[in-house]
C-alpha cells in the first residue's frame, strides 16, 4: 500500500517538474486543483456536458497521449509528433473565436469529433454527443483559465459570396500583401523563405501547412472553416490571426485563391486554370501582382 | 489406489488455487490498464481505446476495423512507420484448467485370483481432471499495405504448435472514395457483431458461442458454423461514422477448408445489416439482424475414398441451410453492457439424417443417385438465445457473465425425444489488466463454465460438464 502510494507520488511529482521543465509559464497543477474544477460545465446545443462524467471515458481512450495531468505527457509523449495538446494551458488551435482568447465548448467538441489530421489524434466520431460533450468539460477542467476567463466571442462570419474570376484574383491580390507565401511558399507548398524556421510555442519545428498535397486542414475544411482558420489564427503555432489585416469580404476572395491551390477538383481550380493565374511574385512591387 | 490418488490430486488443486489467489490479490495490488498491440504502436493509443477489454472491440475499434484498420487519417499508409515497423503480434495463454465431466463410461476391476486384475465390466462416472496447460499460439500480422489496402494473415497452431491459416485476406477499402464500397477476398471471420473471434472467455465450452457452432445431434452439415472462419468474397460498407453497416459475403461451402471442394460446388451466403443509435449518457446502442443461408454438398464421388475409388456418375447432392437472427449491443453508461444474440436454424432433412460432413469424413450417409430417406423424417430446426452482460469496473478490470440456450423445435428423425440435443451454458469469469499501456497486453483471467445437454450422456441421460480456468492471457 504505502509502496503503492509513493509510487503514485513520485509519479505525480515527476509529471509535474517535466511540466514545469518544458513550460516554464505554465503554473503547476495537481490533482488537488483539478478536484476543484471538476464541476465545470460545458454546453453544446442543448446538451449540458459534466467533466466529472468524462472520467473514465478520457481514462479509456486520451489518457495515453493527454497523461493522468492533462499535461499531454502521456506514455505517447516521446513517440508522438506533434505532441499532445497540454490541457494545463488552455491554449487551442482551432478555435472560432480571435486570437489568444478561450474557444467555445462547440469549437471544442467539433475538434474532439473532427481529429487532427497529420497528427496522432483520431476522430473521435463515435461517442455519443452527450459522451463528447462531457469531454469537452473534462479538457477544461484541466486550466484554471476557464475558471477565471470566458471563452472568446466567435467571429462574425458573412455569407459567402459567389465564386468569380475577379474574386479569384482579388484573393491572390491578398495572399501576395499579407506574405502568406513567407511561410507557405508562392505555390502553397509549405516552403516559402520563413518555412524552415518555424517553431510552435514548445519549441518544436513546425511545418507550414502544404495545400498542394492534399492533406486535410486540421480545423476543418469547409470554405468557412479556411476562413475561420485564417481570422482567428491557429493559437500555439506561428500561424497568425490576420483579423487586423483582411476586411470579411476580402478574407472570402483569398478563401477562393486557396482553393486553387489545393490538390482537391473544385470550380475555383478550373477557374483559375481557365484565367492562365500564375503564382505570386514576391518581389512585384505593392499592388501590382 | 485411485482413490487416494485422486485426493492428492484434489489437494494439489486446492494447494494450487490458494497459490493462483495469492496472486490475482499480488496483482491487484500493483499499480496501474492495456489488443493487437501492433496497431496500438502504429498509432500511439492504448488497448482500451479499441477494445472494451481486449480482445472483444468496442465501437471505436469496430469502426478502426471497418475502415480497414485505418483511423482515417494520413498516419494509415504504412511509408509513413518507421521502416522497421512490423505489423505483428502475438497472443498466448499459459493456464491452469480444471474439467469435470459428468458421465463417463469407464472400466470396472476386479480380482484375476492370482493378485493381478481383469476388466469386469463398465460404469458410468464423473471424471475430473486438472493440471497446466497452454493454450495454442496466435501470430496476426495486419493493417495496412497502402492507404485504403489492408491485410489480415493469422497462422495459428493447437497446444503442439501445429499451424493453419486462420485468416488470409486482402482487402480494398473505401471504393469510390465511398465508406459504403469495401470489398475483401480471402479466409476471413464472418461479420458476427458479437465476435466470436474476439471472445472474452477460454475454456473448452465457455470460450466459443455454442450457438454459432450449434449442429442437431447426428447432423451432418458442418458448413453452417458462423463461428468459424470461412473463405469467400465479403462487400461491407458503412456511415462515417460506422452508426450503419451492413454487409454481405459470397462463401465458398467448405467450412473454411482450403483448396476446392472434391467433386461439389456450393456455396452460401452471409448477410448482415444494423444500425447504432445516439442514447445520451446511456451511449451508443446497436440492433441489427444477420442471415447465413446456403447450400452445402451430400455426397461424394468416390465411395471408398481417393484410392481404388469406385466413381458415381453424376451425383449432385447439395442441399440447403439457414441461420438467421437479431443482435443487440446494449449500453448502460460506462460500466454495464449486454450483447444480445439469437438464432433461429434449419438444416434440409438429408443434414438431418446424417449426410453432409465428408469434411470430417463422419457423415453417416452418401446421398448417392438412388438414396432415400427414412419414411417420415423432417427437416430439423431449432431455436437459441446468447445473453453476454459485462461489468467495467475500469479498462483493467471486467466481470463477464454469459447464459446461452439452444432448444430443438424439430427433430430429424421421428420419435426422437423433442429435447434432445438442447444445450443451456453459463459462464461467469473476470479479466483483469494489471497494466494498461500502446504497447502490449497482460490479463490475469479467471472464468467457469457449465454446459447442460439433453439426452447426450452415454445412457442417453442429461450430460453435464463444467470447467474452470485460470491462467495469464497475453499478446505483444
Ligand atoms: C494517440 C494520441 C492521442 C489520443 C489517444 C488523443 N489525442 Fe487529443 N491530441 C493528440 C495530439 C497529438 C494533439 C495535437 C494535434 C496538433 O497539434 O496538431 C491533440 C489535440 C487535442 C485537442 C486540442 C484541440 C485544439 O484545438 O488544439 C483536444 C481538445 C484533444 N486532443 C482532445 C482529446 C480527447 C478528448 C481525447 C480522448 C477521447 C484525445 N484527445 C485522445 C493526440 C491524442
Ligand atoms: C509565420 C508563418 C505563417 C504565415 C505568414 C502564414 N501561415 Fe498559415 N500556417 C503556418 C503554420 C506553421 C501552419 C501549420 C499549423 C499546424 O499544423 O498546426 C499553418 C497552417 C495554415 C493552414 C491550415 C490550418 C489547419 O487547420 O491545418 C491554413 C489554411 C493556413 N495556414 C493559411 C494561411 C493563410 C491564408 C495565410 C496568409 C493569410 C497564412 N496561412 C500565413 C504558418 C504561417
Amino acid at each position: 500500500m504505502q509502496r503503492n502510494n509513493l509510487r503514485k507520488w513520485s509519479s505525480v511529482f515527476g509529471a509535474a517538474a517535466v511540466v514545469a521543465f518544458a513550460m516554464p509559464s505554465s503554473a503547476q497543477q495537481t490533482k488537488y486543483d483539478f478536484e476543484t474544477r471538476m464541476n465545470i460545465e460545458s454546453h453544446v446545443g442543448n446538451i449540458t456536458g459534466h467533466a466529472k462524467d468524462a472520467k473514465p471515458d478520457y481514462r479509456r481512450y486520451c489518457v495515453g497521449c493527454h497523461g493522468e495531468l492533462g499535461d499531454g505527457n502521456g506514455e505517447n509523449f516521446p513517440w508522438v509528433d506533434p505532441k499532445p495538446r497540454n490541457f494545463q494551458l488552455g491554449v487551442f488551435k482551432c478555435r472560432s473565436t480571435p486570437t489568444g482568447t478561450l474557444p467555445t465548448d462547440q469549437d471544442l467538441f467539433d475538434s474532439i469529433g473532427r481529429g487532427f489530421d497529420r497528427s496522432n489524434m483520431p476522430q473521435w466520431s463515435t461517442f455519443t454527443k452527450q459522451e463528447r460533450t462531457d469531454l469537452v468539460a473534462w479538457v477544461k477542467h484541466f486550466s484554471p483559465r476557464w475558471v477565471g476567463e470566458k471563452p472568446g466571442t466567435p467571429i462574425t462570419i458573412p455569407p459567402e459570396p459567389e465564386v468569380t474570376p475577379e474574386r479569384i484574383k482579388a484573393g491572390r491580390e491578398v495572399f501576395a500583401r499579407v506574405q502568406c507565401w513567407k511561410c507557405h511558399g508562392v505555390l502553397g507548398q509549405g516552403d516559402g523563405p520563413s518555412a524552415a524556421t518555424l517553431t510552435d510555442d514548445l519549441g518544436r519545428p513546425i511545418a507550414p501547412f502544404n495545400f498542394a498535397e492534399g492533406a486535410r486542414p486540421k480545423c476543418g475544411d469547409t470554405d468557412k472553416d479556411i476562413y475561420r482558420i485564417f481570422m482567428t489564427g491557429l493559437d500555439g503555432t506561428p500561424m497568425p490571426s490576420f483579423a487586423d489585416n483582411i476586411k470579411p469580404d476580402e478574407a472570402w476572395d483569398l478563401v477562393f485563391y486557396l482553393r486553387t491551390l489545393m490538390s482537391q477538383h473544385s470550380k475555383e481550380k478550373a477557374m483559375a486554370k481557365q484565367l492562365g493565374l500564375k503564382p505570386v511574385d514576391p518581389n512585384a512591387p505593392a499592388g501590382q501582382q | 489406489m485411485r482413490v487416494s490418488s485422486y485426493s492428492r490430486l484434489r489437494d494439489v488443486s486446492y494447494f494450487g488455487s490458494l497459490v493462483l489467489f495469492a496472486v490475482t490479490v499480488m496483482l491487484a495490488c500493483s499499480p496501474r490498464a492495456n489488443a493487437l498491440p501492433a496497431f496500438a504502436r502504429k498509432y500511439g493509443l492504448r488497448c482500451s481505446a479499441c477494445h472494451e477489454s481486449w480482445p472483444m472491440l468496442n465501437y471505436f475499434g469496430q469502426k478502426f476495423k471497418d475502415n480497414g484498420y485505418q483511423l482515417m487519417n494520413d498516419r494509415d499508409a504504412p511509408i509513413w512507420q518507421n521502416p522497421s515497423y512490423w505489423p505483428v503480434t502475438f497472443r498466448i495463454t499459459p493456464i491452469w484448467h480444471r474439467v469435470s465431466t459428468g458421465k463417463v463410461m469407464v472400466d470396472t476391476y476386479g480380482s484375476n485370483g492370482a493378485g493381478g486384475s481383469v476388466v469386469t465390466g463398465s460404469t458410468l462416472q464423473r471424471v475430473s481432471n486438472s493440471g497446466f496447460d497452454i493454450s495454442g499460439l496466435d501470430f496476426h500480422t495486419g493493417g495496412t499495405l497502402e492507404k485504403n489496402i489492408s491485410f489480415y494473415v493469422l497462422p495459428s497452431s493447437n497446444n503442439a504448435a501445429q499451424f493453419h491459416f486462420e485468416t488470409v485476406m486482402g482487402r480494398l477499402d473505401n471504393l469510390f472514395g465511398s465508406s459504403w464500397l469495401n470489398v475483401k477476398l480471402g479466409k476471413f471471420e464472418l461479420d458476427n457483431l458479437l465476435s466470436e473471434k474476439r471472445i472474452l472467455t477460454l475454456t473448452g465450452n465457455g470460450g466459443i458461442y455454442q450457438l454459432y457452432h450449434f449442429r442437431p445431434q447426428g447432423d451432418g452439415n458442418v458448413f453452417g458454423q458462423m463461428g468459424d472462419n470461412q473463405l469467400g468474397l465479403e462487400v461491407m460498407g458503412h456511415s462515417w461514422n460506422d452508426r450503419t453497416r451492413y454487409s454481405a459475403a459470397l462463401l465458398s461451402s467448405v467450412d473454411g477448408q482450403v483448396g476446392l471442394p472434391y467433386g461439389s460446388n456450393a456455396y452460401s451466403g452471409f448477410f448482415t445489416f444494423s444500425q447504432a443509435f445516439d442514447t445520451g449518457k446511456a451511449g451508443v446502442q446497436r440492433i441489427g439482424a444477420y442471415a447465413f443461408v446456403g447450400e452445402a454438398p451430400t455426397n461424394w464421388l468416390t465411395q471408398t475414398g481417393p484410392n481404388g475409388a469406385t466413381v458415381i456418375p453424376g451425383a449432385v447432392g447439395n442441399k440447403s441451410f439457414s441461420r438467421e437472427g437479431f443482435v443487440g449491443q446494449f449500453y448502460f453508461g460506462q460500466h454495464v453492457d449486454l450483447q444480445v444474440v439469437t438464432q433461429h436454424g434449419q438444416d434440409s432433412v438429408w443434414f438431418g439424417q446424417g449426410y453432409g460432413d465428408f469434411i470430417d469424413g463422419v457423415a453417416s450417409g452418401n446421398n448417392t443417385t438412388g438414396t432415400t430417406l427414412a419414411a417420415g423424417a423432417q427437416a430439423p430446426s431449432w431455436n437459441g438465445v446468447l445473453v453476454e452482460p459485462h461489468y467495467i469496473y475500469s479498462p483493467q478490470l471486467i466481470f463477464i457473465g454469459r447464459f446461452e440456450t439452444i432448444r430443438m423445435s424439430q427433430q430429424s428423425t421421428p420419435g426422437t425425444a423433442s429435447n434432445f440435443g438442447n444445450i443451456s451454458t453459463y459462464t461467469i469469469g473476470y479479466r483483469y489488466n494489471p497494466f494498461m499501456t500502446s504497447r502490449a497486453g497482460f490479463a490475469w483471467h479467471n472464468e467457469y463454465n457449465w454446459l447442460h445437454q439433453d439426452g447426450t450422456a452415454p445412457d442417453g441421460t442429461n450430460l453435464n460438464t463444467s470447467e474452470l480456468l485460470m491462467g495469464f492471457d497475453f499478446d505483444f
